[in-house]
């Protein structure tokens, strides 16, 4: 579904991610780790395709296209979704009338006709019982007032109304409470289907004991320094970040 | 400058030739109010840029045309249905419309109805009310300051006339239409006045649209006076050729518990200047004045709003967003005065603004003037661009680029649109912002109120009451 081909990326002049390669298949989540500052966040904004970001050298397949050639709205109507680390408030925009027009954008594309309401405020209702997140919150503006749990897990509730190919979770779990953790992966884990994949970008494991990943990467200096299965993200927790330091 | 002299010599010699004329339905009192109003303009001319309150709306370019001025209205009676329509469901109003700078019904030109109101020309109440017009006529404008004010009050021979009686509530809303429908470029300079009883209602909606591509300069002044518990809403909606040039001034004054809402909300026009003073004169009063601007090509719109807090206990909120585009230019210079005495005053005051490019330019000034010193007092101004973080966020979700914007700019419209409190005219409003957004709107062969066609493109659909 992705390939990810010795991409190297820079900010402003200043290399960020060296070299990395990653490949995720249809029905895998996989989990990248590492220290702050070694480019998790980076690498989530570049599948995504927010601007400011120099490709230098490398390449990204998605599904066969070029995603890098791909406009960021384009990457979204095929599929690719990006769970914000820190998701914007949008004043005067409600969560409805965002997610209607949203997924009339995913049909426009698809080539089939609006939603009809019936069956949008069945799509809502459901995607709010999955995440716990109230109605009222739907009929306010986008994040608006919004507490960082209820950001987060309007996130996922996005997540499931839009049913993307490929998820990108970027620090979904940062700043939640175990409970509200448990919502988000519940979330996760029952979107997950033998068609799409998820990568959950995380700085600590705990995330992990609620979404079983089937592969972890350690990301280190804008490198995959070491991959292996979800007991890597054990290790990781009990020896910390910085024996890989020295290892790299 | 030569070219101004022009106009200034015109008008001039016009005056002087066409006295009689122009004097035909004066009381005395008025008569000698136009005279010295005119020698109060020959002193103060065309404001220029030279005034601090001018600095940023250069008139030279309107100045400069050469314009028509009707002494007299054309003979007999228009065919409005031949203009426009009404055709807005749910929402029924009583149409006053001004043609070419005169009152449209010239066989029926005031209505009395049975509750007392008073409805018609201005023009035909001086002869027929000229007491109940002398105690409020030029009471509330300032003619003494700005050479157009001055000039207004020289001229104006017609514009609308509105009296409500103490405890009534007008049963329809009041739709005043301005027309300008003719071969040649006009210079129009009409006179509202509208006097609200005690406890009495009104809703008002002010209309100046263009029905052809010819240049115009309209000069209008507006004065309301607002008796104890007087509420009055009043909407002013300006959709006009980019070759009109449109100043607005209106003038409120509000006695005890007197409530006012007003809104300018520009959609086109070449010129557009709206001089807005609102005076809170009587204790427990409230003004909300409020304005949205939508601007491109080469439009130009000055709101200056000066709103007085005379006495304590009084409350006023100003509210104007603008989005620019293209090598547009606003202005925004609102002062709230709080004078010695008017403790517990709270004055707010808000100005945001959009350009979505480098050529668009805004002058926000927002001035607060205070001599009491138990007062809640706060002012703000902003000048921003689409925010990239949103804009890519709601882009992340396969939203285009087109209507992400269209999105993020009909947000920023909506906070004024929502303080709109009647509801077919909020969807109205709502339908023609989101056309104008879209580069949609035409400049209607009908009223910006009775355009045929609603707003149902499912792609940019809002539920309003969900925001």
């Amino acid at each position: 579904m992705l390939t990810i081909k010795n991409l190297h990326v820079e900010i402003e002049g200043k290399e960020i991610i060296r070299g990395l390669d990653l490949e995720v298949k249809a029905g895998e989540v996989h989990a990248i780790m590492g220290p702050n500052g070694t480019g998790k966040s980076t690498l989530a904004a570049v599948i995504a395709g927010r601007e400011g970001y120099d490709v230098t050298e490398g390449e990204i397949i998605y599904n066969n296209k070029e995603l890098l050639e791909m406009e960021t709205e384009e990457r979204a109507l095929n599929g690719i979704f990006l769970g914000f680390q820190y998701p914007v408030e949008i004043p005067g925009v409600s969560m409805n009338n965002f997610m209607r027009t949203a997924l009339n954008e995913q049909r426009k594309y698809r080539g089939l006709d609006p939603i009809p309401a019936s069956e949008f405020l069945t799509q809502m209702e459901e995607a709010r019982k999955l995440v716990e997140i109230q109605d009222k919150l739907t009929n306010r503006s986008v994040n608006e007032g919004f507490s960082g749990g209820e950001k987060k897990r309007n996130e996922i509730f996005q997540m499931a109304m839009i049913k993307p190919t490929l998820a990108i979770l970027d620090e979904t779990d940062s700043g939640l409470d175990i409970d509200a953790l448990k919502v988000v992966a519940r979330g996760v884990n029952a979107l997950k289907s033998k068609d799409n994949a998820t990568i959950v970008i995380t700085h600590y494991q705990r995330l992990l004991e609620y979404i079983i990943p089937d592969f972890v990467h350690v990301l280190f200096d804008g490198k995959i320094v070491r991959s292996g299965g979800r007991e890597l993200a054990l290790e990781l927790e009990e020896k910390g970040y910085e024996w890989l330091k020295q290892e790299a | 400058m030569i070219t101004e002299a022009t106009l200034k010599n015109k008008v001039t010699d016009l005056y002087k030739e066409n006295k009689d004329r122009i004097f035909s339905n004066d009381p005395p009192e008025i008569r000698k109010l136009r005279e010295d109003a005119f020698n109060r303009f020959l002193q103060l001319d065309f404001p220029t840029t030279r005034l601090e309150s001018w600095k940023n709306t250069d008139l030279r370019k309107v100045l400069e045309k050469d314009y028509s001025i009707m002494f007299e209205p054309e003979n007999g009676n228009v065919d409005l249905d031949r203009i426009f329509r009404c055709e807005v469901p749910d929402f029924d109003t009583h149409i006053i419309s001004m043609y070419n700078g005169w009152y449209a019904y010239r066989d029926k030109p005031l209505i009395k109805l049975q509750n007392g109101t008073i409805i018609g020309s201005f023009g035909q109440a001086m002869k027929e009310y000229p007491d109940l017009v002398k105690k409020h006529y030029n009471q509330i404008a300032k003619t003494d300051i700005n050479g157009l004010n001055a000039l207004n009050t020289a001229y104006a021979q017609d514009g609308i006339f509105i009296y409500v009686p103490d405890g009534v509530e007008t049963y329809k809303t009041i739709q005043m239409v301005n027309i300008l429908d003719r071969d040649d470029n006009l210079f129009v300079q009409n006179r509202n006045l509208v006097i609200l009883g005690k406890n009495s209602k009104m809703t008002l909606v002010h209309c100046d649209d263009s029905h052809n591509q010819h240049a115009s300069f309209t000069n209008t002044i507006t004065e309301v006076f607002m008796d104890e518990g007087a509420d009055l809403k009043y909407y002013k909606l300006q959709n006009l050729n980019n070759d009109t040039s449109l100043v607005n001034s209106a003038f409120f004054h509000q006695e005890k518990d007197s409530n006012l809402a007003t809104f300018a909300i520009s959609l086109n026009g070449g010129l557009i200047r709206n001089d807005i003073h609102a005076r809170l004169n009587g204790e427990g009063s409230h003004a909300d004045v409020m304005g949205l601007y939508l601007l491109d090509k080469d439009q130009h719109v000055d709101n200056q709003v000066h709103v007085t807090h005379a006495v304590p206990n009084c409350t006023s909120n100003e509210l104007f967003k603008g989005i620019l585009d293209d090598h547009s230019s606003g202005v925004f210079n609102g002062h709230i005065l709080v004078e010695k005495d008017a403790q517990h005053t709270n004055a707010f005051q808000t100005n945001r603004n959009i350009l979505l490019n480098d050529k668009a330019m805004v002058h926000s000034k927002p001035f607060l003037e205070i001599y009491a010193d138990d007062v809640k007092c706060s002012h703000g101004a902003t000048v921003g661009q689409i925010d990239n973080e949103a804009l890519f966020y709601i882009k992340s979700r396969g939203i285009s680029e087109y209507n992400a914007k269209l999105l993020l700019m009909y947000a920023f419209a909506a906070e004024v649109i929502n303080e709109i409190s009647i509801q077919p005219l909020k969807d109205r409003i709502d339908d023609l912002v989101k056309k104008r957004l879209r580069g949609e709107l035409a400049v209607c062969d009908q009223c910006v109120l009775h355009c045929k066609n609603q707003e149902q493109a499912y792609e940019f659909k809002i539920d309003m009451s969900k925001i």
